[in-house]
C-alpha cells in the first residue's frame, strides 16, 4: 500500500500508515518511547518532553535531489537535536534512536525534574502500583536526584474540584491530559490551568465544581495520582484489587467496564466493589465511561438491599424462607393462569428475560407479558434494518451522515453522544431532528426543531424529500438535510422517543426504516455502519425484544398468532380486576407513575433489589442479585451481545433473577433450573435464531485492539483497561442476509395544542431506584424540574424558582420551575420525575404552589 | 496633524518622493519618544509654541515646532534639535525655552549650558551629528526618527516613504520581490537570524490562498525598546514593509502584535494604519494594483514568551499565549492553521529600504554573512546609553568605546551581555569581536533582538547571571517540564552560590542542567535560558569558584559573602552611620571609633555609602 511509510527505530524496520506518530510507530514493534502528556486519544502537545528521541532524516543532494549515501552504501542521515516522538509524524527513510546517550540523558533529566517537585507519597497514593510516573522512573530514572530538597513545592494536597474529583496539586505534573480530555473529547471545558510557570495549577471553573458527566475519565488518564475520585481515594492499593469484567447496566450503549474488588475488614469482611473503570472496547466505549457508570454502583452494596424473601402476613411483609415464598408464588400464579400477567424491565439480563417469558408462556400458559415501561417502540424494525454487524461509529468520517431523532443523547446515552460528536468533528454530516435544542446542536450540519407534536410529520416530510431527487433550496434545512442523508456513503440513524408516545415512536422507527431503505446509489441497510440505532431506555431493552418480552412476539421476533395483553392493558386489567395475579421483575411501575396502586389484584409478587413503592404493596417480595454479583449478558442498542461476570458475592440470601424465575417455573411444572447462566444462554441460542452462533465462550473472545493501552503500558500502568474477557458479538439484522420490504407506517394524527404543551425529558442523573441510593452523586440528582423559556414563563405568570403543580391526564406532580434562555419557546420540559409520567407530548396545566424565594426576597 | 491624503495619486506620490531630504523649513524638533516624554518633553514643546507666539516669531518666520519620534539618546532628554542648523540642546526644561527662543532662535547665539558635554574631552558639542554617540552610527532605519512627525503620513511620504511599495506593485512580481530580499542578505532581527527571503519563499510556496503576515512587536527583553522606538517614530515604514511582504507572499491580512504597555506606539500605529488605509496603501485594490491587504493591531499583555512566534499566534487567536512544538512551522501551519510569516519590527522596517535603495546597497553594509544594520539598546555601566544603529561587522570595542563613550568613572570594562536573557556575555579579551550573527554565536552569545548591557568591574558575574536566570524563570510559561522545573533548579543553585552556600560540584551541576534544559525544552525560551549562565561559566569561572571555594565575591556584590567593617584610623565617630543603620548593628559613641556587629548587619550598604571619611570598608 502506498499509504505505508517505512522507517527504522533503533535499527528495527517498521511500516506504518502515513501520519502515524513516531511514538506510536515504536509501540507497534514493542519499543516503548515513554510518554506523559501524550495520550493516543488526544491531540499531541509535546509539552512534557519525556518522549524526546533522536530523529534522522535521509539527506539529499541539493542539486540532483538524489539520496546521499555513506561509504558503506547506507543512506546518509541528518540528525538535528532531540525531538518529541509524540509530535513528529513518521516519514520515509526516517531513522529514530530511542536509547542513545543524549536521549537517555534528556529522559533522565525530565524524570528527575518531575520528581523534584513530586511528593513521592507513592506509599499512600491511589496510583501507586499502576502509575506511569512510578513505572517510568523505575525504568528510566536516575535513582538519585541532584535537586535541592528545599526547592520542592509544598502545596495543597486535598483540593476538591467538586464532590466527585479531588486534586492533589503536589502530585500533578501539569501534563494537561485532564484539561485536554475535557476540551477535545467531551467539549466540557470546566477545568483549566491557572497561573503559569511553577505556579501552574488545575482549577475548576464550574459551579458545582467539575460539572461534567465525564469527570471520572480524567482520573484514569491522569498519569499520576493527582486526580482521584472521592469514593475511591485512599480506599485501596491497586495490587490488592481483583479485576472483574463487567458491562455497565445504566444505558443502551453497554460500556465495557472493569470492577475492582477487594475483601476488606471495613466492609465487615465482605468483598466489595472499590471502583469501576472503563475496559477497552474500541467498538463500544473505547476507553471511556460516563460518571453514572462509574459512580452509580454503590447501590449494590447498600444496606437497603433486600436480603431475604418477604411474605405479607396479617398485612405486614415478614421474612420467609425461599421455599415458602417460591411455593406461594408458584401456587398463586398457577391458580390464576391466563389471568396472570408479568411485567419485566429492560435492566434484566437476557437469561433472566428468557426465563421470564418461558415461565409465563410455557409454565402458566399466559401470553400477558410485556416490559413494565414501554417507552420506545420499533424493536422488530431494528431486527431488520438495525445497524449492520461490524458497525463502529469510529469508522464514520467525511462523506458519511448520522441522523438523530427525538433523543438527547447526552442525557440518554452519553457515550453515543461523545462518539457522535467526535464523528461530526471528523467530518460526518450530523442531522438533528428534535423538538428542542440539545447539546449536540453545536456539532450538527443541520438542526431541525419541530413544533410540539409535529415530530412524526417532520420525519414524514424528510422521507418525502429524500425520495425525490431535488436540488434543495438551501434555506430549507429539512430539504438540505434530506439531501445530505441520502447522498451519504454511510448512514446511521439514532432514534428515541422524547415527546413521543410508544405508538408514535413505533411509527417513527418504521419511517426511519423506510428512509434507510431508499436506494439512491448507497445502500443504507444491511451493511456495517448503516442502519438504525434505537436509544433504548435501559441497558438491555434490546435483549428484552430479542427474548420476546412482548405481547405479540416470542423469542427471536416470532410473531404470536394470538397476542397477549400489553403493559397498558395489564395496568388497566389490574385496576379492573381482569388481571388477577401480577409478577413484576426489576421494575417499579408505582414509583414510575404507571400504576396508581395494586388495584383489584388478588396477588402481586415483586422481584427486586430494594423495597420499591411497588414492592411495598406486594404479597411476596423476592430478593434478586445485582448485576455485580452474578453473570449474564446484555444486548446493547447496536445489538452487541456482551457478557458480564460476577465480581462480588451475593448480598444476603438474594438469588439471580433467572434462577428465581426457573425455580418458580419448576414448581409450575417446567424442568429443573439450569445449573449455570451459560447453560441458560445455550437454551437462548437454540430458541433465538439471531443468537445461534453465540455461546459464553464466543462472547468472551478478544483480539488485539489499537491503541494499545492495556497491561503495564505507559499510558496507564494498571490492568483495568485490558480487555481479556470479551468484546461481545453483534447479531445480524435481517437486511444483512436478505431483502427487506418497506414498512407500513400508521398515520398518526399530529396533536395541536391550545396551551403550553409538555414533554418529559430524560436526565442522566434522574432520581430512580438505583441512583437515589448511590450517595456519591446525591448532590447531582435531578429533582422534579419544569423548564420553560422566559417568554413562556411570562405568559404563565410564573418565575424561576416557583414550585409548580404540573397536571397531566389526571395525574399531577410538583416541580421546581427553571426559567432558561436556552429552553425552546412554546414547550415545557419536565425532568426528574417517574419515567412514565408524561406520555408523548401532552396538554398540561401549570399552577403555582409556592412562590419563589427569590421573588419574595 | 495634517489630514491624511485621500487616495493618493501615483504621480503625485512620485513627485513628492524626493530622496532623503532634510526639510529646509526652519524647524524645532522636540523628541516625543517615551523616554523624553517621561522627562517632560511635551511641556517643553507646548512652551515653545507659547513663547514663539508671544515673541511673534510665527508671524514673521515660517517656523515649525514638531514632536518627533525617539532620537535614541534618551538619557540626555528632553532633546531639542533646531533645524537646519542641527543645534542640539539636551536636558531642556520648560523654563529654558524663553531663553532658547530669545538667544538662539532670535539672536543666533549658542547656550553653552544646554549643549552636550563629551564626558571624555569635556568639550561642548553644538551640532547633533558631531556628538560621538551619533557620529559612529549608521542610521538606516532610525534615520527619520528625529525628523518627521509620526502622526502625519505626508511627512513620511515627503521623505520617500511608500515609494518602495509603489515600485513593487508597479514593476516587480512577487517572486522578484522575494529574490530582492534574498539578495539583500537580510536575516531576521527578532533573535534567531533566519534569512528573511528564504522564510518568505517557504510561505509563498505553501498551498492555499489564505495566508497571514505578522509583525512581532512584542519586545519582551528587559530594557530593550528599539522596536517601540521605531513604531513610535516612524510606524509607516513598518507598515510599508508588511505590505511589501504580503504582496510577495500572497497574504491578505496582517497583524501587528504589540504589547499593551506601549501606549504611545499603539497610538501612533493606529493612526498610521488609519492614514495608510485612507491613502489607499491598505485595503482593497492597493494603488490600483488589484492587490488587497489590510492590517489589524493586536495588543499583547506582556508575557515574554508571547514574543515566541507560536505563542504569539495562539495569543492572537485568543488562546493562552503558550508555545507549541515546531514543526509544523508557521509557514506550514500558522495563524488559524494557515501559512503565516512572522517577522520582527526591524526586519519589516528594513524591507522598504532594501527595495528603495536596492539589495546591493543593503548587502554592501556588513559582513559576508550578516548584512545591513542592527539596532541595539545600549545600557548598563556605559557613558552614553540609548538606542544605537550600527552597521553589522562593527566591533564591540567601537560600540562600547566610540559610541558608548566607554565605562564611566574610569572603571574597567568587564563584560558585554548581548542578546538579552537568551544571550551571553562577552569578556574583555573578545572586545574586538565583529558584531555579526556567527561571530557572536561562536562566543556563546547571540545577536538576539538587540539588548546590550555593559558590565563594569564592580559587577559580580554570578549575580549578573542570576539576574537573567531569575527573569527567565519568572517568565517560563510552565508548559514544558525542563524549563518549568529546570530553570528553577538553576536559579536556586545560583542563589545558593550568591548566598555563600555554594558547594563543590555546583558548577558541573549548572553546566549539566543548562545543557539538559537547552536540549529538552519546547521553545526558544527554555532552549536559550541557560545561555547567560553557561557563558559566564565559560569566561568567568574563577569568579564562580571564588564564591564557592574561597567564600568571597570578588566584586563585593553578593551579600552572603561580604562583610562591612570600620577602618579605625579613618573613623571620626561622627555617628552618621550609626543613626541610619536599619538593623542597629553599629555601636559607638560620639567621637569614638564605631564597630559593626556582623551578626546584626544585613549588608544593606547604607553605612558604606553614607560615610564621608571612607571609614567603612567592604571585605
Ligand atoms: C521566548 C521568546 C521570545 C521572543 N520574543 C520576541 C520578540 O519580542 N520580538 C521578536 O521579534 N521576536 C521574538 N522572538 C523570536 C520569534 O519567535 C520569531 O523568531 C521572530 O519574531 C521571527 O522574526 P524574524 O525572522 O524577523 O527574526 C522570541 C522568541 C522566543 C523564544
Ligand atoms: S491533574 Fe493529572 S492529568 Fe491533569 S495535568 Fe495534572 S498530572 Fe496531568
Ligand atoms: S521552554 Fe519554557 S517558555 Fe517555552 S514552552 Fe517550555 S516552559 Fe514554556
Ligand atoms: S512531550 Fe511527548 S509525551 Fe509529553
Amino acid at each position: 500500500m502506498s499509504d505505508l511509510v517505512t522507517l527504522t527505530i533503533d535499527g528495527v524496520e517498521v511500516s506504518v500508515p502515513k501520519g502515524t506518530l513516531v511514538a506510536d510507530a515504536a509501540k507497534k514493534i514493542q519499543i516503548d518511547i515513554p510518554v506523559f502528556c501524550y495520550h493516543p486519544k488526544l491531540e499531541p502537545v509535546g509539552m512534557c518532553r519525556v518522549c524526546l528521541v533522536e530523529i534522522g532524516l535521509p539527506m539529499r543532494d541539493r542539486a540532483t535531489g538524489e539520496l546521499l549515501k555513506n561509504e558503506d552504501g547506507s543512506p546518509k542521515l541528518s540528525f538535528r537535536g532531540l525531538q518529541t516522538g509524540c509530535t513528529v509524524a513518521v516519514s520515509e527513510g526516517m531513522a529514530v534512536r530511542t536509547a542513545s546517550q543524549p536521549v537517555k540523558e534528556a529522559r533522565g533529566a525530565v524524570l528527575e525534574f518531575l520528581l523534584s517537585s513530586h511528593p513521592l507519597d507513592c506509599p499512600v497514593c491511589d496510583k501507586g502500583g499502576e502509575c506511569p510516573l512510578q513505572n517510568l522512573t523505575m525504568a528510566h530514572g536516575k535513582g538519585t536526584s541532584r535537586m535541592a530538597f528545599n526547592d520542592k513545592l509544598k502545596i495543597a494536597k486535598h483540593v476538591p474540584l467538586g464532590e466527585l474529583i479531588y486534586l492533589d496539586r503536589e502530585r500533578c505534573i501539569q501534563c494537561a491530559r485532564c484539561i485536554r480530555f475535557q476540551e477535545e473529547i467531551v467539549d466540557d471545558p470546566v477545568i483549566r490551568f491557572h497561573n503559569r510557570g511553577r505556579s501552574l495549577e488545575i482549577v475548576t471553573m464550574s459551579e458545582p465544581g467539575f460539572d461534567s458527566y465525564w469527570s471520572g475519565n480524567t482520573t484514569d488518564i491522569c498519569p499520576v495520582g493527582a486526580l482521584t475520585t472521592s469514593d475511591f481515594r485512599f480506599g485501596a492499593r491497586p495490587w490488592e484489587l481483583t479485576p472483574a469484567a463487567s458491562i455497565c447496566p445504566h444505558c443502551p450503549v453497554g460500556c465495557n467496564t472493569t470492577m475492582s474488588t477487594r475483601r476488606e475488614a471495613i466492609s465487615g469482611g465482605r468483598k466489595v466493589i472499590k471502583r469501576i473503570m472503563p475496559r477497552q472496547n474500541e467498538a463500544v466505549n473505547e476507553i471511556w465511561i460516563c460518571d453514572k457508570g462509574r459512580f452509580v454502583h454503590h447501590f449494590a452494596d447498600s444496606a437497603q438491599r433486600l436480603t431475604t424473601p418477604l411474605i405479607r402476613k396479617d398485612g405486614q411483609l415478614v421474612e420467609a424462607s425461599w421455599d415458602e415464598a417460591l411455593d406461594l408464588v408458584a401456587g398463586q400464579l398457577q391458580k390464576h393462569k391466563s389471568a396472570a400477567a408479568g411485567l419485566a424491565s429492560g435492566r434484566l439480563s437476557n437469561e433472566d428475560l428468557f426465563q421470564f417469558q418461558k415461565l409465563f408462556r410455557k409454565g402458566l400458559g399466559s401470553r400477558n407479558i410485556d416490559l413494565a415501561n414501554r417507552q420506545l417502540g420499533g424493536g422488530e424494525i431494528v431486527a431488520q434494518v438495525g445497524v449492520g454487524s461490524g458497525t463502529n461509529l469510529k469508522d464514520l468520517g467525511k462523506g458519511d451522515a448520522i441522523l438523530v431523532v427525538a433523543s438527547d443523547l447526552h442525557e440518554e446515552a452519553p457515550l453515543w453522544w461523545m462518539r457522535v460528536k467526535q464523528a461530526a468533528e471528523r467530518g460526518v454530516s450530523l442531522v438533528l431532528v428534535n423538538g428542542r435544542r440539545t447539546r449536540l446542536d453545536k456539532f450538527a450540519a443541520h438542526t431541525v426543531n419541530y413544533e410540539p407534536g409535529q415530530g412524526l410529520m417532520t420525519i414524514r416530510r424528510l422521507f418525502g424529500l429524500a425520495q425525490v431527487e431535488t436540488e434543495s433550496t438551501r434555506d430549507d434545512q429539512l430539504a438540505a438535510a434530506a439531501e445530505k442523508l441520502i447522498k451519504a456513503e454511510n448512514l446511521v440513524a439514532f432514534y428515541g422517543s422524547e415527546g413521543l408516545t410508544f405508538d408514535e415512536s413505533d411509527a417513527l422507527a418504521k419511517l426511519l426504516g423506510n428512509l434507510l431503505l431508499i436506494k439512491n446509489g448507497h445502500n443504507h441497510t444491511g451493511r456495517a455502519n448503516n442502519g438504525l440505532i434505537p436509544v433504548w431506555p435501559h441497558s438491555n431493552s434490546q435483549g428484552a425484544w430479542d427474548m420476546g418480552i412482548h405481547p405479540a412476539y416470542g423469542p427471536g421476533y416470532a410473531a404470536l398468532e394470538t397476542p397477549g395483553l400489553g403493559a397498558a392493558q395489564i395496568y388497566a386489567g389490574a385496576a379492573s380486576g381482569d388481571i388477577e395475579a401480577l409478577y413484576v421483575v426489576g421494575a417499579d411501575p408505582v414509583g414510575d407513575g404507571l400504576m396508581a396502586d395494586r388495584g383489584k389484584l388478588s396477588f402481586l409478587v415483586v422481584q427486586e433489589l430494594f423495597l420499591t413503592e411497588t414492592a411495598a404493596l406486594a404479597d411476596v417480595v423476592l430478593p434478586a442479585q445485582s448485576w455485580a454479583e452474578r453473570e449474564g449478558t446484555y444486548t446493547n442498542g447496536e445489538r452487541r451481545v456482551q457478557r458480564y461476570y460476577p465480581a462480588i458475592p451475593a448480598y444476603g440470601d438474594s438469588r439471580p433473577d433467572w434462577q428465581i424465575l426457573a425455580q418458580v417455573g419448576e414448581r409450575a411444572g417446567l424442568e429443573k433450573p439450569a445449573f449455570a447462566a451459560s447453560l441458560m444462554f445455550k437454551e437462548i441460542a437454540k430458541a433465538v435464531t439471531q443468537y445461534k452462533h453465540m455461546d459464553y465462550r464466543s462472547l468472551a473472545q478478544v483480539e488485539k485492539q489499537w491503541p494499545d493501552v492495556g497491561g503495564d503500558d505507559l499510558y496507564y500502568g494498571g490492568n483495568a483497561y485490558e480487555n481479556g474477557s470479551g468484546l461481545g458479538q453483534q447479531w445480524m439484522a435481517a437486511a444483512e442476509s436478505g431483502a427487506v420490504e418497506r414498512f407500513e407506517a400508521p398515520d398518526i394524527e399530529p396533536n395541536s395544542f391550545e396551551s403550553l404543551p409538555l414533554i418529559q425529558t430524560r436526565a442522566l442523573y434522574a432520581s430512580g431506584t438505583l441512583t437515589n441510593i448511590s450517595k456519591v452523586i446525591e448532590a447531582r440528582l435531578v429533582s422534579p424540574t419544569l423548564t420553560v423559556s422566559p417568554a413562556d414563563a411570562a405568559r404563565l405568570e410564573l418565575s424561576d424558582g416557583d414550585v409548580v403543580d404540573v397536571a397531566v391526564n389526571g395525574a399531577s406532580v410538583q416541580a421546581k420551575l427553571s426559567v432558561s434562555k436556552y429552553a425552546t419557546v412554546g414547550l415545557a420540559q419536565l425532568s426528574g420525575v417517574g419515567s412514565g409520567f408524561v406520555s408523548g407530548t401532552a396538554a398540561a396545566e401549570f399552577n403555582r404552589v409556592v412562590e419563589s424565594e427569590k421573588e419574595l426576597a | 496633524m495634517a489630514e491624511p491624503t485621500a487616495t493618493l495619486d501615483l504621480s503625485e506620490l512620485r513627485r513628492r518622493a524626493r530622496p532623503q531630504d532634510i526639510p529646509q523649513v526652519p524647524t524645532i524638533t522636540i523628541c516625543g519618544g517615551t523616554g523624553c516624554r517621561v522627562y517632560g518633553s511635551e511641556m517643553v514643546a507646548d512652551r515653545f509654541r507659547q513663547e514663539l507666539d508671544a515673541a511673534g516669531c510665527q508671524a514673521t518666520v515660517e517656523l515649525q515646532v514638531k514632536s518627533t519620534g525617539c532620537h535614541g539618546f534618551c538619557e540626555q532628554g528632553p532633546l531639542v534639535v533646531l533645524r537646519p542648523s542641527e543645534i542640539m540642546y539636551v536636558h531642556v526644561k520648560p523654563k529654558d525655552v524663553p531663553e532658547i527662543v530669545q538667544r538662539t532662535i532670535i539672536a543666533g547665539e549658542l547656550i553653552d549650558r544646554l549643549l552636550y558635554v563629551d564626558p571624555d574631552s569635556g568639550d561642548h558639542i553644538s551640532r547633533e551629528p558631531d556628538v560621538p554617540f551619533y557620529k559612529h552610527q549608521q542610521r538606516l532605519i532610525l534615520n527619520l526618527n528625529g525628523l518627521i512627525d509620526p502622526l502625519d503620513i505626508n511627512e513620511y511620504i515627503n521623505m520617500g516613504g511608500y515609494r518602495a511599495i509603489h515600485h513593487c506593485l508597479g514593476e516587480l512580481t512577487p517572486p522578484m520581490v522575494i529574490d530582492t530580499v534574498k539578495r539583500s542578505g537580510l536575516r531576521g532581527r527578532g533573535g534567531a537570524g533566519f534569512p528573511t527571503g528564504l522564510k518568505w519563499e517557504l510561505c509563498r510556496n505553501q498551498p492555499g490562498d489564505l495566508k497571514y503576515v505578522i509583525c512581532n512587536a512584542d519586545e519582551g527583553d528587559p530594557g530593550a525598546y528599539m522596536d517601540r522606538s521605531i513604531i513610535e517614530g516612524n510606524p509607516h515604514r513598518v507598515l510599508e514593509g508588511m505590505i511589501i511582504g504580503a504582496y510577495a507572499m500572497g497574504a491578505r491580512r496582517g497583524y501587528v502584535y504589540i504589547r499593551a504597555e506601549y501606549p504611545l506606539a499603539v497610538k501612533h500605529l493606529r493612526a498610521a494604519v488609519a492614514q495608510a488605509r485612507a491613502a489607499g496603501f491598505l485595503g482593497r485594490n492597493i494603488l490600483g494594483s488589484g492587490f488587497d491587504f489590510d492590517i489589524d493591531i493586536t495588543l499583547g499583555s506582556g508575557a515574554f514568551v508571547c514574543g515566541e512566534e507560536t505563542a504569539l499566534m495562539a495569543s492572537i487567536e485568543g488562546r493562552t499565549g503558550e508555545p507549541r512544538p515546531r514543526p509544523p512551522f508557521p509557514a506550514q501551519r500558522g495563524l488559524w492553521g494557515r501559512p503565516t510569516n512572522i517577522n520582527n519590527v526591524k526586519s519589516w522596517a528594513s524591507v522598504p529600504i532594501i527595495i528603495d535603495r536596492g539589495p546591493e546597497f543593503f548587502a554592501s553594509i556588513g559582513t559576508p554573512s550578516s548584512k545591513g544594520t542592527m539596532i541595539f539598546s545600549l545600557v548598563g555601566n556605559i557613558n552614553n546609553t540609548g538606542l544605537v544603529e550600527v552597521p553589522m561587522g562593527i566591533t564591540l570595542r567601537q560600540l562600547v568605546e566610540d559610541i558608548g563613550g566607554g565605562v564611566p568613572g574610569g572603571k574597567q570594562f568587564k563584560a558585554a551581555q548581548i542578546g538579552g536573557p537568551s544571550g551571553g556575555c562577552i569578556p574583555p579579551e573578545h572586545l574586538d569581536v565583529q558584531i555579526d550573527y556567527d561571530s557572536l554565536r561562536s562566543l556563546g552569545a547571540i545577536m538576539g533582538s538587540g539588548g546590550l548591557v555593559i558590565a563594569d568591574e564592580d559587577t559580580c558575574m554570578v549575580d549578573f547571571a542570576r539576574f537573567f536566570m531569575a527573569f527567565t524563570q519568572e517568565e517560563s510559561c510552565g508548559k514544558c517540564v525542563p524549563c518549568r522545573i529546570g530553570t528553577k533548579a538553576m536559579l536556586s543553585t545560583l542563589e545558593r552560590i550568591c548566598d555563600g552556600k555554594g558547594q563543590p560540584g555546583d558548577l558541573e551541576y549548572l553546566t549539566e542542567l543548562g545543557n539538559e534544559i537547552k536540549s529538552a525544552s519546547l521553545c526558544g525560551l527554555g532552549q536559550t535560558a541557560p545561555n547567560p549562565v553557561l557563558s559566564t561559566l565559560r569566561y568567568f569561572r574563577e569568579e564562580y569558584q571564588a564564591h564557592i571555594h574561597q567564600g568571597r565575591c570578588p566584586a563585593k556584590v553578593c551579600k552572603g559573602l561580604i562583610s562591612y567593617s570600620v577602618l579605625e584610623e579613618n573613623c571620626t565617630g561622627c555617628m552618621v552611620c550609626l543613626r541610619s543603620c536599619p538593623t542597629g548593628a553599629i555601636q559607638g559613641a560620639k567621637r569614638e571609633v564605631h564597630h559593626i556587629d556582623a551578626e546584626k548587619c544585613n549588608r544593606c550598604g547604607t553605612c558604606f555609602s553614607l560615610c564621608k571619611f571612607d571609614a567603612v570598608q567592604v571585605v
